[in-house]
């Protein structure tokens, strides 16, 4: 039978152009102010880490995906992304191969492990900073100044341990100690404002996030503006929180996802032995998501509520 | 029936209490940051497992049903008292390191596990082969455990040095979460040659 033009097929009709490659390539370009930014102010070491990182990370997904006879994916850029996550929470001190440790590490068994994109439990760049965290302990927070090289603390360090805090607008342009990715608020903000236009990223989890964090360090007396600014928090809120996999898929689990993180980093920051609270507090949001998703399940249109 | 030689090797490889039985997890994760402390705890474990198998199977007709499992116990706990005087005893060092977990044989599933599964319906000969296969392949497991750990936490192997001083220890591997990623690991290779040896058959 001849149908002429007409396409017989089986649905979806209708499909969105959303491809793996195409957000992957967004949040690679939203990423990218801040790397320049962090190349700029740490030089030639930040660049060697980006670069070694990424690769191990392509890499490391390759050698995988052949050992296990699985079609390589290595080009929908999803390794590149967690191979850079990754580098920007390192700090520009980190000898190289330790870089390439943790990627190894955050692609093995932060995802490979779990058999890929999209069953990852747990965010990769974070489960290879927390195993960098562990496993080289003084490496990880080895610090060093962008201005003269100088090893340095972190703006949330000075705060914890002698009570100095740093100023405004070099926490907003990036000149103070850190991981690469920690330095300029500003450039990472604009990255995620790119990233919520392009429609990559909800606002929920960033907005929930960012919100709980101001208002209870605020109520608990501390400067709210100085915690959104300092340490990994626009990095995490708006790169990693948001990550596709790993976070809750309906709009108000994504809230609770938020409200949940932003509370963990307060309680981490102010009470907690380590300075910085963003990894883990993303981390341990990642464990409750599939049981935030199980109690935020929207009623199906039409269906009656019952007792 | 099974040949006698078989109840002495299935606990090395094709039911190793560990890799494919996952039974005995705690002190597996808690022992095994070094390869001695592994060692000692599958030795200890084994001499347990080998006075309770053959104390059961030889008492099974006497015990009665309804309280096997207090009566294991009991039976269980003896030795685990004579392993835990007999350690502190002879071998300090090794005792201080395994300290709690000595006692806690007791409560290990792979001694009460042979008990009931093995010993209560086995003959005295049997049972106490099952348990020799079954503590080596504890005991080598443990071992592996602790040799890889104590080689990328410490840098070492039985306490030798193997690198220079420039060693970086992986701090991770020997605190709890680098238990888990070695077993992890351990138990995927594990099954990858299992299922291997299984098509090529």
């Amino acid at each position: 039978m001849d149908y002429g033009n007409l396409v017989v097929s089986s649905s979806p009709h209708i499909r969105s152009e959303d491809t793996v490659q195409r957000i992957m390539m967004d949040v690679i370009i939203a990423l990218l102010p801040a790397t320049a930014a962090s190349i700029y102010f740490f030089g030639f070491r930040a660049m060697a880490i980006v670069v070694v990182s990424i690769l191990a990370a392509v890499a490391t997904e390759a050698v995988i995906q052949k050992i296990r006879k699985k079609p390589v994916t290595i080009s929908d850029g999803s390794a590149v992304i967690t191979g850079l996550l990754l580098a920007l929470t390192i700090s520009p001190a980190m000898p190289l191969w330790m870089t390439a440790v943790g990627a190894v590490v955050a692609i093995g068994i932060g995802k490979q492990v779990y058999g890929g994109l999209g069953s990852n439990p747990f965010n990769p760049a974070l489960v290879g900073r927390a195993f960098l965290v562990v496993t080289f302990p003084v490496h990880m927070t080895t610090w060093i100044n962008p201005m003269d090289g100088v090893s340095s603390a972190t703006p949330l360090n000075l705060l914890k341990m002698q009570g100095i805090k740093t100023g405004y607008m070099p926490l907003l342009l990036g000149n103070v100690g850190g991981s690469l990715g920690e330095t300029s608020a500003l450039l990472l903000l604009i990255g995620g404002i790119y990233l919520l236009y392009r429609g990559i990223i909800d606002w929920r989890i960033p907005v929930s996030y960012l919100g709980t964090v101001a208002v209870l360090t605020l109520v608990l007396g501390s400067d709210p503006v100085f915690h959104l600014l300092a340490g990994g928090l626009m990095l995490g809120a708006f790169f990693m929180a948001t990550d596709m996999v790993t976070t809750p898929v309906t709009k108000s689990g994504r809230l609770v996802f938020g409200i949940g993180a932003g509370l963990l980093v307060v309680i981490i920051r102010l009470y907690g032995g380590y300075p910085e609270g963003v990894l883990f507090s993303i981390l341990l949001m990642n464990t409750f998501t599939p049981i935030i998703d199980r109690y935020t399940r929207p009623r199906i249109y039409g269906e009656v509520k019952t007792k | 029936m099974k040949s006698t030689s078989y109840e002495f090797f299935k606990g090395l490889w094709k039911e190793n209490p560990t890799f494919r039985l996952l039974l005995g997890m705690c002190p597996t994760l808690a022992v095994t940051n070094a390869a001695i402390n592994g060692f000692a705890m599958g030795l200890a474990t084994t001499f347990v497992l080998l006075g309770s198998n053959i104390m059961i199977a030889a008492l099974k007709k006497l015990i009665p049903d309804k309280v096997r499992i207090p009566s294991y116990i009991i039976i269980i706990a003896t030795f685990v008292t004579i392993a835990d005087l007999g350690l502190a005893a002879y071998f300090p060092d090794i005792y201080k390191v395994l300290g709690l977990f000595i006692p806690l044989i007791v409560v290990n599933c792979i001694i009460l596990g042979r008990a009931e599964a093995f010993a209560s319906r086995n003959s005295v000969g049997a049972s106490l082969l099952d348990a020799l296969g079954m503590g080596a392949g504890f005991t080598w497991a443990l071992t592996l455990l602790g040799i890889i750990r104590e080689i990328l936490g410490m840098g070492s192997v039985f306490g030798i040095k193997l690198f220079g001083e420039s060693f970086i220890s992986w701090i991770i591997f020997i605190l709890p979460p680098g238990a888990f990623l070695t077993l992890g690991l351990l138990l995927g290779l594990f099954n990858a040659l299992s299922k291997k040896k299984a098509e090529a058959n």
